[in-house]
């Protein structure tokens, strides 16, 4: 931890570092062949529905002792429909009937219970409508889009429009990937799945916020100095807050890590594990996609300025001038110190100090 | 952020980090002892940790009232199902709207869910309907039977037929009453009736009777009773050959018509307008019978009070109801057009939801006040009470889902949340720990507070606002240690940052300060923003969830701004800290500050600056 901590100190100097935005061709291409993926993934495979989507029942059973396929023939027999049914980690089954409407299950349940010889009220029943899952979905999607509105337009007010246009592209990312790893694990996706996903939209954006605040204002007073162009003080903003970033999000995947142990491993399946679960990956991903993609982009973006392809052109040449005066004349007194370890991560520091100030 | 902010805003902060504690102080203990006060110990759990029933409805509007499903009819019903539920005996059912057109009802477990449930699912639509036919259904077919009908001749057939049929179904239930009322006047009599007016069942007789079968419904009497023996019919004669024309377009289905099958029951009522002819079923006494009914003359909404009691003088139950004005007009008309009529056409029918509810006879004309008397007994005359003053439901519903937790996998889940919850916590003090050494102090006093101010309003909330601890609220509140303990992360490495940039410890608190208030509102905004959309937006358990999120974000704020910001500048002005001791997390050496080489640095761009600019 303490050589996390000085490795803090040294990113924070600008004594190490890692070029994230001129890398970003490769992780865009990452981002993009993940993306491709999970988007074959879910039209080849699709999602795995739950019950609540699809309309059914779900009985979970006391501790008994009572066989899965015991089980699952009582349930078929009793429901006319092909049941699954699992062994939970305490004892008791679970015992899945699609298309069964509220009315029959009732009768499922009494059935059950006779076969499997435990007391009727002892057996808990979840039953869905068909059309409970689709309005439950509806809504989630209505909220999604309210929710980038808000935020795209909150985050343009609060930072700037580029910034709120790559956070925008980093969610669906996420999203996109978590959906992905859905449908290629093929985890069940049950309305826990959905809160969690959704969960995601805000902790995703927190990440981001994070590191973006910290880069605007690494590039205040951008404009006034010719030493680094706008790409190259994103990364360095972005290694100042690498820290930052990671305890965040540590620190987040903790309690959520705590979730996934006690929802899979203890209870085996249920609202627990299924909302951990989707916050899990799509928490991943999202601090991947704040490093990886969603500052890289702004940088991007940014570069297409005109202001900013000025300044650019303003610190190339500079730079050229320099080399050809550290050749003529050997005069490297500022190069040599800036260019330390990781090559081009230099010390941008000094010009987000000197930025500061003027600010 | 501009620099004078930057200056200002700290001085007043720093001067006063007691006053800012005080206030969080006083809050908690005020929290706290408005809990005890209150009685409310621990949050009020939800039907999936306590264990109990929870059913979602969907408001389905009915084709031509697209509008019906608004706030106001959803209201409406929800103060309808919630006394229906609760008027059944089971205590502390919840009844809430949930989203634009959901209604939940949790019933805590305990109380008979299936009944319940039942009463929740059958509310439905309320009308008064003239009867046209009655006749038994399954064993004892009608057709056969010769009519001895008591309406002229503008009756159809088939009407005839099946009064007939109706009466000797009746008679085979109850005995001897369906001829009576037919043909006597000594049905209205019983009901001491015609003084304040009231509707009077035959079951009224049955009371008389021995008969061990009670029933509030008329059994036998059928047949419409327009206008021929009706002088004073308001209607002129086209209404008897509607009649007559819907009975005889109806007599096919009337006569497939089986009664005894719930499938056909549950369907009966579909697509059926109030305006039409309706067939309908009733029960009585565990015989059905079928019904061909006129057009809805009175709806449930004209009802504006009714309910079973007991009436002293006579002994027995009964049922009074209190119209509206607008019902008042419409009872009286139909009443006094029925009344007119031979006893075994003088019935109209209580349908709830495509089926009878019950039949009674009219022996006067009625306005605003009627009772209905009949061999009840407590529950029936209850039940039918609930029925007419609250089976009104503006909007009908369909069971969307059906949750039945038993308690014990509800203690087992509330068990598994809080040991997730004990785990999270920890993994993250443990990691608070190693990270940030006696920093993490702070953080643990505030992760303390926070969870102080969260329980405390969480159990307040209980009675407060019906606030339910369910599961996904509890995932709510461990996700959210996390979200609180990035705020004091944000703050703590911008305090480094500050000692690094070679600021002893007080002035880097101050002015690491405003740039993590900064970051930490706007992330918490776009939090906070993302719980209150999901709390608006959705419906079912996303909704518990979005509001501990949004709760504990809010708290986040409270908590950062008035306990970890006085908390640290208190703490600033310690030896262990201010010196930088090794385990407080706030070593200089340990943050990498070089002050000789940090001099060297500063200089160097400020001299480059000016060249370049």
């Amino acid at each position: 931890m303490s050589r996390l901590g000085t490795l803090g100190a040294r990113l924070y100097n600008g004594e190490v570092g890692y070029d994230f935005v001129a890398k970003r061709k490769l992780w865009y291409g990452i981002s993009i062949l993940i993306t491709i993926t999970a988007i074959v993934g879910l039209a080849v495979r699709g999602l795995n529905m739950g019950i609540e989507f699809e309309g059914g029942a779900v009985f979970t059973t006391p501790k008994t002792t009572a066989s899965v396929s015991h089980a699952q023939e009582a349930a078929t027999e009793a429901s006319g429909h092909e049941a699954i049914v699992q062994k939970l980690g305490n004892g008791s089954l679970r015992i899945q009937v699609a298309e069964l409407d509220t009315q029959q299950a009732d009768r499922v349940k009494q059935d059950l219970a006779d076969d499997l010889d435990v007391p009727a009220e002892k057996i808990n029943a979840e039953l869905v409508g068909p059309s409970w899952g689709a309005q439950i979905a509806n809504k989630a999607w209505t909220g999604l889009a309210v929710f980038m509105i808000l935020v795209v337009l909150y985050l343009a007010i609060a930072f700037e429009w580029r910034m709120a246009l790559a956070a925008l592209i980093a969610l669906i990312h996420d999203l996109t990937i978590t959906v992905g790893v859905y449908s290629l694990v093929g985890f069940e996706v049950t309305p826990g799945t959905v809160i969690g996903l959704l969960t995601i939209l805000g902790y995703s954006l927190y990440d981001t916020v994070v590191v973006f605040d910290g880069l605007k204002e690494g590039a205040r007073g951008i404009t006034k100095q010719t030493r680094w162009t706008y790409s190259e003080i994103a990364n360095r903003s972005l290694n100042a807050t690498l820290v930052r970033s990671i305890n965040t999000t540590v620190v987040a995947l903790l309690p959520v890590a705590g979730l996934l142990f006690i929802g899979g491993g203890v209870l085996g399946a249920g609202m627990l594990n299924d909302i951990s679960l989707s916050l899990f990956v799509g928490l991943a991903a999202g601090a991947y996609s704040s490093i990886f993609i969603a500052t890289p982009l702004v940088a991007d973006f940014k570069e297409r300025d005109p202001q900013m392809k000025a300044l650019k052109k303003r610190v190339l040449a500079k730079r050229a001038k320099g080399e050809a005066a550290d050749a003529s004349d050997g005069d490297g007194v500022q190069a040599p110190a800036d260019a330390v370890p990781a090559g081009a991560v230099v010390g941008q520091r000094k010009v987000s100090r000197s930025a500061r100030k003027r600010s | 952020m501009a620099a004078p902010n930057r200056g200002r805003r700290p001085a007043g902060a720093q001067g006063k980090p007691g006053r800012a504690l005080a206030l969080i102080l006083i809050v908690m203990v005020a929290l706290t002892g408005g809990m005890f006060w209150a009685g409310q110990l621990t949050p009020r759990l939800g039907i999936d940790l306590a264990g109990g029933t929870t059913i979602t409805l969907e408001a389905k509007s009915q084709p031509g009232k697209e509008n019906a499903v608004n706030e106001t009819n959803m209201k409406t019903a929800v103060g309808i199902i919630e006394r229906r539920v609760n008027g059944l005996g089971v205590s502390e059912a919840e009844v809430q709207t949930q989203g634009d057109r959901n209604i939940i009802v949790n019933i805590p477990r305990g109380t008979d869910s299936e009944t319940a449930r039942k009463q929740v699912g059958t509310t439905a639509q309320l009308y008064f309907r003239p009867v046209l036919t009655v006749t038994g259904s399954g064993a004892d077919t009608p057709e056969t039977s010769p009519s001895p009908s008591a309406s002229p001749g503008d009756k159809a057939e088939d009407g005839k037929d099946k009064a007939e049929d109706g009466e000797k179904a009746g008679e085979e239930k109850a005995g001897d009453k369906a001829g009576d009322t037919a043909s006597s006047p000594s049905a209205t009599p019983t009901a001491t009736a015609t003084t304040q007016g009231r509707a009077v069942t035959d079951a009224l007789k049955k009371d008389e009777t021995p008969s061990p079968d009670a029933s509030a419904s008329g059994d036998a009497k059928s047949s419409e009773s327009p206008k021929p023996s009706e002088p004073a019919s308001p209607k002129p004669s086209e209404k008897p050959t509607s009649d007559a024309d819907a009975i005889a377009k109806l007599q096919d289905r009337f006569a497939k018509l089986d009664c005894t099958d719930e499938k056909v029951r549950s369907t009966l009522g579909d697509g059926v307008k109030p305006a039409d002819y309706a067939l309908a079923c009733g029960e009585q006494d565990g015989v059905w019978l079928k019904y061909i009914l006129g057009p809805a003359e009175v709806e449930g909404k004209d009802v504006d009070d009714a309910q079973g009691v007991f009436d002293q003088t006579r002994g027995i139950w009964l049922v009074q109801m209190e119209f509206t004005d607008n019902g008042s007009k419409k009872f009286q008309t139909i009443t006094g057009r029925l009344s007119q009529q031979p006893s075994p056409q003088n019935q109209f029918a209580i349908v709830l939801d495509g089926q009878v509810a019950s039949a009674p006879q009219v022996n006067t004309t009625l306005s605003a006040s009627a009772e209905i008397t009949g061999s009840f007994d407590q529950d029936s005359a209850k039940e039918l009470g609930n029925i007419l003053s609250y089976g009104a439901l503006p909007l009908s519903f369909e069971e969307q889902s059906v949750t039945t937790v038993t308690a014990a996998l509800g203690g087992d889940q509330l068990r598994a949340g809080l040991i997730a919850g004990a785990i999270g916590l920890a993994l993250v003090v443990i990691y608070l720990l190693v990270y940030y050494r006696g920093l993490s102090l702070i953080a643990i006093l505030s992760l303390m507070a926070s969870a102080v101010l969260t329980y405390t309003i969480m159990s307040l909330l209980g009675p407060g606002i019906g606030f339910a601890l369910n599961l996904p609220a509890v995932c709510g509140a461990i996700v959210a240690i996390g979200i609180t303990a990035d705020s004091f992360i944000v703050y703590f490495e911008r305090i480094r940052d500050e000692i690094r940039e070679g600021r002893t410890l007080r002035p880097a608190v101050e002015r690491a300060w405003p740039r993590a208030r900064r970051t930490i509102l706007v992330s918490d905004f776009v939090s906070f923003l993302a719980a209150a959309v999901l709390f608006i937006v959705t419906v079912g358990k996303v909704q518990g969830f979005a509001f501990t999120l949004g709760l504990t974000t809010l708290l986040d704020v409270v908590v950062v701004f008035l306990f970890t910001k006085p908390i640290m500048t208190i703490l600033a002005r310690k030896k262990f800290f201010a010196n930088g001791h090794p385990w407080s997390g706030l070593d200089p050496k340990r943050l990498g500050v070089k002050p000789p080489l940090r001099r060297s640095r500063r200089t160097a761009p400020a001299t480059v600056d000016p060249k370049e600019a």
